[in-house]
């Protein structure tokens, strides 16, 4: 099968799709074939919006408002969707944010919105996706974490806690879903070039970078390429598992 | 069709068992060899099927194939 049709007849849908490495992860997969139901919490209105570029490349693509920190919107949203498409085949759990500080100044507010959106986002739409999934005998969820869970690092202890959690859902997940032959993995980005590394201390930057042995930073795309092949059918006998992809960085 | 003939339909689609074995007194576990994790598949799918929910409590009652009948006919009636 050609790889640009791989996805051809799927659908899927990516939280935290309209911006960063999640709209790269909806290009990847539209690319790909996929019908992609583009969801985040705010709208973009421009014409560069993430479902308005996949289409007007010809791809198919809506968007839907979305808190993951909802339980029941995501319960409702997720079932909407797959109705309205008929199925739903792909999960990518890419929602996430993050409010640095060290614990010992950590206030219980920075603590707890980071692991509400990241972690427990995750889980209201895995559990969404789950019921789906395990009717229709058939789906792929994956769940985006960070190298930081495996590594740490100062400053983001609910950061690192929520990805970290997130490797644990997965795993379970995985075990549960197996039987229907559906895969669950995580994907750990390193370095990636986006919003959230822009926005770190120059020298912080050029410090990491130093570090990694491919000795770039990583593109969403990079990204977004592991996404869509697990999203496929060439992935079908990986499963419980996260990959690393960060330019050799973290080894593991 | 008749609840109980649905119940077992989707009991014997679902789990990997024996179609004969699929009677009303057959309890879940002990009879049909089920385990918890195909259980809960189980109910998930129930849930789906009759727009119900089987609050966790009722579930530890529900030990033979009669008794998810029994459930979910009581329930359904109910709306």
């Amino acid at each position: 099968m050609a790889m640009h049709a791989e996805l051809e007849g799927k659908v899927a849908l990516v939280t935290g799709g309209g911006r960063g490495i999640g709209r790269s992860i909806c290009f990847a997969l539209a690319r790909a074939g996929a019908a992609v139901v583009v969801a985040d919490v705010i709208e973009d209105a421009s014409a560069d919006a993430t479902h308005k570029s996949i289409e007007a490349r010809g791809g198919v693509a809506v968007f839907k408002r979305l808190d993951v920190t909802d339980f029941d919107a995501a319960q409702a949203m997720i079932a909407g969707a797959a109705e309205e498409f008929d199925g739903l085949d792909i999960l990518v759990n890419n929602a996430g944010v993050n409010q640095d500080q060290v614990v010992g100044r950590m206030k219980p507010e920075q603590w707890k919105r980071v692991i509400e959106v990241n972690l427990t986002g995750c889980f209201n739409c895995c559990r969404a996706a789950s019921r789906i999934m395990v009717r229709e005998r058939r789906g792929r969820i994956i769940n985006v974490s960070s190298i930081v869970a495996a590594i740490g690092r100062a400053g983001q202890a609910n950061y690192a806690a929520s990805k970290a959690g997130i490797e644990g859902l997965t795993r379970s997940l995985a075990l549960e879903l197996a039987h229907r032959g559906i895969t669950v993995n995580a994907v750990a980005p390193g370095y990636i070039d986006s919003e959230m590394t822009r926005a770190l201390p120059q020298q912080v930057q050029k410090e990491i970078l130093g570090r990694v042995p491919l000795k770039r930073a990583g593109s969403a795309e990079d990204v977004a390429s592991l996404v869509a092949f697990l999203a496929g059918p060439r992935a079908a006998y990986i499963t419980g598992q996260t990959i690393h992809v960060n330019g050799g960085l973290y080894l593991g | 069709m008749s609840i109980k003939d649905q119940v077992i339909a989707l009991i014997i689609e679902n789990l990997e068992v024996d179609a004969q074995a699929v009677v009303p007194e057959a309890k879940f576990i002990e009879d049909l060899g089920v385990s918890s994790m195909d259980l809960w598949e189980l109910v998930l799918v129930m849930e789906d099927e009759f727009d119900l929910e089987v609050p966790d409590e009722d579930l530890e009652k529900i030990v033979t194939i009669q008794d998810a009948i029994s459930f979910i006919e009581s329930h359904v009636e109910k709306k």
